[in-house]
């Protein structure tokens, strides 16, 4: 390990950035200089203490990551990312939060309220550094994780960051990890697959149940993943596991560029249901600043009978560029897509699925309820595919967009290809503004127009809002109302 | 979406068409700066391939190994353009307008006949001549100018007709411009017309390629449409790619007025490799557009139905509508993009796209897009895949029909819901016999 001191050591000296902002020492110490090189990367995977094959398996990446292309086939416009100029390793609060909740932007807190947020939790989220409530805070979470992870135990669920795992269930992780999303699938991933700093691992036994709805909300190191998140979730024969990522309030957040990558791996008559809701910072109205999200999601059906679910509500974020996909290579096997993707203000999205048909019987179905306003634009570009092999493939693909006013645009764009005779494929999409009538009749009965608004959009995104857990639903729709203030009138 | 001009190798087609160029730019007559800038920006981007977004499923740069040259009509040919002409099946209501390897021939065409109100000139002699409104026209409004075949055909042009129809005139009997080639050995003809349709103006178009025996003959057609307000234009177009390895594009840039009706119908049965693209502007309100289309395919055929229709003044509608059959090892590939601009409100858009599949190992394509900056509006797509229904083919095996009969019948409906839309009642029955024959045909083996 001399070799790695050695680097720590000579990053440490040249970073002379970290003075600037008056850090102390220890926080300085577990920070790595901006930029990306192939030091970064062992340093990186120094701090993790990661066994060798995991350090060659980053550097492979990296150099892979040298040879690519970002790419610009999206309907997304952003300037260009200058990668040395980030920090790829940096501790858990790299600038001081606001002191107490007087400190906080008071527009943020209104929206708390709105969502009915403990206070505790407010501040929490809000980054708020008074050590007394974050302590609380943090044994809190540690209290509640720990009668979850007892009760997990029980049921013989591995449940813990991606980084423990990798020491605790190294088997697990070397077999499966970069299984579903290949270390050169694409630009962002690879880039993840050199820097990734941790996620959540989850293997569920065989025949298991999980007993509770997994949710990041409830793991201990939830709160600074980083930008570059890695989950790696093993649905083993004959289980179930229904797994809850984000959450709906809006959160305080210093990286500019999110790159996850999350895998998801179905085996024989197993169950993965995998429920996002994201809100990151938009910008503001003018489009400055927000989170640009450009996450990799994959599910592998790789045994027979295996079914994957996602279910994505995407409101926050600058640029959205996410396509949670799932391969269908076990006969019979099932993969199901539910997207509502709002967009207001300069937001961009760009996102939608990929339904990869190769095993027999297999069946998919895809809903997106695309919602834009403002002056964003909000794409969905989907591809369905069935493969030579894919008898009696089966798909259902229902698209369909809301426009509320002038200057946004909606989009829609899929590809449906089949090189199989027997599969049967269907698409529907519609574009079309609220109706007048339906706005009039809420108005005449006392609502204001935003109200109403908001009433019809949740009428428009119900079929997708039923398919996430009940206190998430409850949730969400609380969030589109939030997520489309300012757009009309 | 092209790529740009990255460091790669010219394959070497693209080196003979470039050269064709160079050696015979002193041949091609007028529209020098035209074809020039045309040739730059081909020679830039090379032949379409995979990496061009609307080139994904119909890889020109692997599918095309040599370029053909251009070669004069044989007597042969010319034999055949006068027996179409005043053989027995020559005659039809259609007046008919013949090029010919490439160039228009004012002696072949029926020229006696035309009808008041309808002026037919040849492109060459309007480029010589340098009428700044022709060579205006000839590009439309720059749509399609990104694409690569487009540029050649810019670049090459030969020759084409061009059409004018005064303002209020009633064309009653169908003008056919009918593309011929000699065939046998492998020959490329690149011809570009141009049609006016003047205000309140009413005709009826069709547009055949044909070769007088099978071969692999390289077609490359453009045909520039402008449609005047409250003009009523309808345009049938049959591409046709016999014989193993003939290639053929079409490309139609429409402009439309206002007040206008505008009705497009492609039929490509039999095709070795043909593209059809389509690239209209509705530029004013309260028109009507409809594209439609049929592709039967068999054996390694490959067709390829790719449009843009651009909704730039509000209170417009579109309609497309298209349907595939697809047999053996055959490709459809459907790419249809309805793009409403930030003032076209009040867009009413639908477009349907459908396949039938009865090959194992055919490959059915589709790509429905919404492009949508206005939010008064009513746009949908639809695209489905499947196989013919095994209930249906049960009911009427079970009142005595053979298995292929019930199939044939059904594949029938199914092409003749796509052949309704077209307006022209003996077209029409043209259409759906051809339709039987290759039914017929299919059920023969």
């Amino acid at each position: 390990m001399a070799a790695v001191k050695e680097t720590v050591d000579r990053v440490k000296a040249i970073d002379v950035d970290a003075y600037k902002y008056g850090f102390v020492t220890d926080i300085e110490s577990d920070k790595a200089p901006k930029g990306l090189n192939e030091d970064i990367v062992r340093f990186i995977s120094a701090r993790k203490n990661e066994p060798e094959w995991l350090l060659e398996w980053r550097l492979d990446a990296y150099r892979r990551w040298l040879t690519m292309r970002e790419p610009d086939w999206a309907r997304v416009e952003y300037p260009k990312i200058d990668y040395q100029d980030l920090y790829y390793y940096s501790a858990p609060r790299s600038t001081p939060g606001p002191t107490s909740l007087e400190d906080v932007d008071p527009e943020l807190l209104r929206t708390y309220e709105k969502l009915g947020i403990p206070l505790r939790e407010q501040e929490i989220l809000a980054g708020v550094q008074t050590s007394r409530v974050a302590v609380d805070a943090v044994f809190d979470s540690v209290s509640v994780a720990t009668t979850f992870r007892a009760e997990l135990a029980k049921a013989g669920v591995i449940f813990c960051p991606i980084s423990e795992a990798v020491h605790s269930h190294p088997e697990l992780v070397r077999k499966y990890l970069g299984s579903v999303v290949p270390v050169t699938d694409n630009y962002f991933a690879t880039l993840n697959s050199a820097v990734y700093s941790d996620g959540s691992f989850v293997y569920i036994p065989p025949g298991v149940r999980c007993p509770m709805e997994l949710s990041t909300y409830f793991r201990i190191n939830e709160r600074n993943t980083g930008q570059f998140e890695r989950t790696l979730i093993i649905a083993d024969a004959g289980s179930y596991v229904s797994y809850l990522e984000g959450c709906t309030a809006p959160q305080r957040d210093e990286n500019q560029l999110h790159a996850a990558v999350v895998e998801l791996i179905a085996h024989d008559d197993a169950e993965i249901k995998y429920s996002t809701v994201q809100n990151w910072y938009p910008g503001d109205s003018e489009g400055k600043g927000g989170i640009y999200n450009f996450v990799t999601k994959r599910g592998d059906c790789r045994g027979r009978r295996a079914k994957i679910s996602w279910t994505q509500v995407e409101t926050g974020s600058a640029i959205t560029w996410k396509y949670p996909s799932c391969i269908l290579r076990g006969d019979d096997s099932r993969g199901e897509f539910y997207s509502i993707a709002i967009s207001n203000g300069r937001q961009q999205v760009d996102s939608g699925t990929k339904m990869i048909h190769l095993g027999r019987n297999t069946s998919s179905r895809i809903i997106s309820k695309g919602i834009s306003a403002g002056k964003s634009n909000n794409t969905y570009r989907g591809q369905v595919s069935a493969h030579r092999k894919a008898t009696n493939a089966r798909n259902f693909t229902n698209c369909d967009s809301l426009l509320i006013g002038h200057d946004c645009g909606a989009h829609t764009v899929p590809y449906i290809e089949s090189k199989n005779a027997t599969a049967v494929f269907e698409h529907e999409a519609t574009t079309s503004k609220i109706s007048e009538d339906q706005l009039f009749y809420c108005l005449q009965r006392g609502l204001s127009s935003e109200e109403a608004t908001a009433l019809i959009v949740n009428g428009f995104v119900r079929d997708v809002l039923q398919q996430l857990p009940m206190e998430f639903a409850v949730e969400a729709q609380k969030l589109i109302a939030i997520s489309l203030e300012g757009s009309v009138g | 979406m092209n790529l740009p001009a990255t460091i790669r190798t010219r394959t070497e087609a693209e080196t003979a068409l470039i050269e064709a160029f160079d050696a015979t730019e002193h041949l091609l007559r007028g529209a020098c700066d035209l074809r020039a800038a045309a040739m730059a920006h081909f020679s830039a981007i090379g032949l379409p391939n995979r990496r061009v977004e609307s080139w994904h499923y119909t890889d020109l740069r692997a599918m095309l190994r040599e370029a053909a040259p251009i070669r004069a009509p044989d007597s042969f040919t010319l034999a055949r353009a006068h027996e179409l002409l005043q053989g027995p099946g020559g005659q039809t209501h259609a007046i008919r307008l013949l090029v010919l390897n490439g160039a228009y021939r004012p002696d072949l065409s029926d020229l006696a006949d035309l009808p008041a109100g309808v002026a037919v000139t040849s492109l060459s002699d309007e480029l010589v001549a340098g009428d700044p409104e022709v060579l205006t026209a000839l590009v439309g409004e720059g749509q399609g100018g990104d694409d690569a075949v487009v540029a050649l055909n810019a670049a090459l042009m030969q020759d084409g007709i061009v059409v004018r129809v005064a303002p209020g005139a009633e064309i009653e009997r169908p003008l056919a411009l009918v593309n011929m080639m000699s065939g046998g050995a492998p020959h490329a003809a690149f011809v570009r017309s141009l049609v006016i349709v003047g205000a309140g103006a009413r005709v009826r178009l069709t547009e055949t390629t044909t070769a007088c025996t099978p071969a692999a003959t390289q077609a490359n057609e453009a045909m520039v449409l402008k449609i005047g307000d409250r003009a009523n234009v309808d345009y049938v177009t049959r591409v046709f790619a016999q014989g193993e390895g003939a290639i053929a594009v079409h490309s139609l840039l429409a402009t439309v007025g206002a007040d206008a009706h505008f009705n497009a119908f492609c039929f490509m049965p039999e095709v070795g490799l043909a593209r059809r693209q389509i690239f209209a502007r509705l530029n004013g309100r309260r028109s009507n557009v409809r594209f439609g289309g049929l592709s039967l395919l068999r054996g390694r055929q490959h067709a390829d139905t790719t449009l843009v229709v651009e909704h730039v003044a509000p209170d417009c509608t579109s309609r497309e509508f298209f349907r595939h059959i697809l047999d053996h090892e055959s490709t459809g590939v459907f790419q249809g993009k309805v793009v409403v601009r930030p003032n076209a409100q009040k867009t009413d858009g639908a477009m349907k796209s459908q396949a039938i599949m009865l090959g194992d190992d055919a490959v059915m394509n589709n790509k429905p897009e919404l492009e949508i900056f206005a939010d008064d509006v009513v746009c949908g797509h639809g695209a489905t895949v499947g196989q013919l229904d095994d209930d249906q083919i049960f009911y009427l095996q079970a009142r005595g029909l053979p298995r292929e009969e019930a199939e044939s019948l059904l594949l029938e409906a199914f092409a003749n819901e796509a052949l309704d839309l077209i307006a022209d009642e003996k077209l029409r029955a043209r259409f759906i016999d051809d339709t039987k024959a290759w039914l017929a045909q299919r059920g023969a083996k």
